[in-house]
């Protein structure tokens, strides 16, 4: 979820200045709206080519904007889309760039120094994957064995801290994206790969032969993923909230859900084969912005 | 978003700092993490460009070899191939070459460890290079020098030992350090394969922290500091090994 491209990070990074924090004012006035997407941040949200976006959260978006246009009364109302990075995102929402960022980012409260965070949609769990042939069930028996992750995840943390509180030692290998560390697990130069739940449901789905593979062991770790706005517009804050609570309790988000996790995608019509877990029907059940911390509590 | 410094103080593992920035009792803070990163790209680079020297000189003798007969015509050949071979697929491409799929033709290499991989990768590719600046080197002598050496009694051997090689290294050290230099960078593309080094502390510390712009400009500096380090080395030794008026004989163009 948490995938970074080297570079870009210069694009937003410069130029970070708090803008103007109203937003509906904003929308309103020139009847034009930003949406942040990611290019590859799995089944949440993608580019189908052309220009063009989809996934999960993409379409929750799509209907709180149209919401807000309702709200607002506007005739017609422009979504522009612009493409953001794990390292521009911030600092585009922060500045005014990007209005609503609708990819897959981490509310923690480092970010919500810098941006707000409408209610958490997605939950993501921080899982196991294995050959299915192998014998391992749990972190604990990872000890010694090679262990695939990803650069720039925060599951390379988690191991960390998890090696240093149960005083074991992972071999780490660390593949350069998400498709890599597969290939690590594929090949044989490791032994699991520790990622998020949706990351490895798809990797596996589109595997030569995703019956090799299982996922294992227990949640490592939870963390709440969201959809970013501006920091301090309590306004427009309401506004999404209002609309995501709406689709939570109307079952609209159980829809979006199965559409988007279960059923075949576009554009090649594979499917994430990812089913709906109890952490995010807890986070739908008890809508709020709390951050991964609060989760981690727990 | 202001910047915050202090992000470099700041433990790996719990949400506290330290006072003097490098971790204390088994406590590991990002600044000795970033140092450990250096530490490693200084390694792949060091070890890359002693590979890539002797076989980018070797190789790039190889090619001037007069075509006497088939032995040197051979070796001349194999120069040409080994030039073309590693200079004409990109880097990346190589280390997972290197990585992935020539372990998988020789099993023993499967214990190999990335960090010896990536350095001969990049070595080779480097010696590509290398080879087509020492070629150019040794064309540039007169060639009245090659001639001098062989009427004087040298074998072929020795015309290089004693007379080529030692004018023609001297006038390719600037592109050496070009070459030194660009090692040093090209090395961030060893994250690719797990090796601990700058590119792969950059990624993962930015997302850590969430202070990317910090990080990243931490590194840089680190970059900065290791490439201009090389090129006063490499100044050093130019300054060190030249030989009075032959540089400047040379280009007054004079043969």
């Amino acid at each position: 979820m948490k995938k970074n491209l080297l570079v870009a990070a210069l694009l937003g990074l410069g130029v970070i200045a708090t803008a103007q924090a109203d937003t509906l004012a904003k929308i309103k006035s020139s009847s034009a709206v930003t949406m942040g997407v990611r290019e590859s941040s799995g089944a949440l949200s993608y580019t189908v080519g052309d220009g063009k976006y989809a996934g999960y959260h993409v379409e929750i978006c799509q209907r709180v904007l149209s919401d807000v246009q309702k709200q607002l009364k506007l005739n017609k109302l422009d979504i522009k889309y612009q493409a953001v990075t794990s390292q521009n995102r911030l600092p585009l929402v922060a500045n005014g760039t990007v209005d609503i960022e609708c990819g897959s980012t981490t509310n923690n409260a480092t970010r919500q120094k810098d941006v707000a965070f409408a209610v958490t949609t997605y939950v993501e769990e921080v899982r196991i994957a294995v050959k299915a042939n192998s014998n391992i069930t749990s972190l604990n028996q990872l000890a010694g064995k090679k262990v695939a992750t990803t650069t720039g995840t925060t599951s390379v943390q988690l191991l960390r801290k998890h090696e240093r509180a149960a005083n074991v030692n992972f071999d780490e290998v660390f593949g350069k994206d998400h498709a890599d560390s597969f290939l690590l697990l594929e090949s044989g130069r490791a032994d699991a790969f520790v990622m998020d739940g949706s990351i490895l449901a798809g990797n596996i789905a589109n595997a030569k032969n995703p019956a090799d593979f299982k996922i294992v062991g227990e949640v490592i770790a939870v963390e709440p993923i969201a959809i970013m706005i501006r920091k301090d517009d309590p306004a427009f804050k309401k506004s999404v909230d209002d609309s995501i609570k709406k689709m939570m309790k109307d079952g609209t988000l159980a829809k979006l859900w199965d559409k988007w996790f279960l059923q075949p995608i576009p554009p090649k019509g594979n499917k994430v084969g990812l089913a709906l877990s109890a952490s995010t029907k807890d986070a739908w059940a008890n809508p709020n912005d709390k951050p991964a911390e609060e989760y981690a509590k727990k | 978003m202001s910047w915050n410094w202090e992000v470099f103080c700041k433990s790996t593992l719990e949400e506290d700092f330290s006072p003097v920035c490098f971790g204390t009792g088994g406590e590991i803070t990002y600044l000795d993490w970033m140092f450990s990163a250096w530490g490693w790209t200084l390694s792949v680079s060091a070890l890359g460009l002693f590979v890539a020297m002797i076989l980018g000189v070797l190789m790039g003798t190889l090619r001037t070899l007069p075509p006497d007969n088939l032995l040197n015509r051979s070796l001349a050949l194999l120069g040409t191939v080994w030039v073309e071979l590693f200079r004409n697929i990109p880097v990346l491409v190589q280390i997972f070459l290197w990585y992935h799929v020539i372990p998988a033709l020789f099993p023993v290499m499967k214990g190999f460890p990335s960090f010896v991989l990536v350095s001969l990768a990049l070595g080779f590719f480097t010696s590509a290079r290398i080879a087509e600046q020492v070629r150019a080197g040794i064309g540039s002598l007169p060639r009245g020098q090659r001639y001098a050496a062989l009427a004087v009694g040298l074998t072929t051997t020795q015309s290089y030992r004693y007379v080529i090689l030692p004018m023609a290294l001297r006038i390719v050290i600037p592109p050496l350090t070009s070459e030194s230099m660009n090692i040093i960078k090209n090395s961030s593309v060893a994250f690719a394969v797990s090796v601990a080094e700058l590119t792969l502390f950059a990624m993962q510390a930015q997302e850590e922290t969430s202070r990317g712009i910090e990080i990243y400009l931490g590194v840089t500096a680190l970059y900065v500091v290791s490439a201009l380090s090389v090129n006063r080395v490499m100044a050093f030794i130019e300054s060190k090994t030249r030989v009075p008026g032959f540089i400047a004989a040379a280009s007054s163009g004079g043969h």
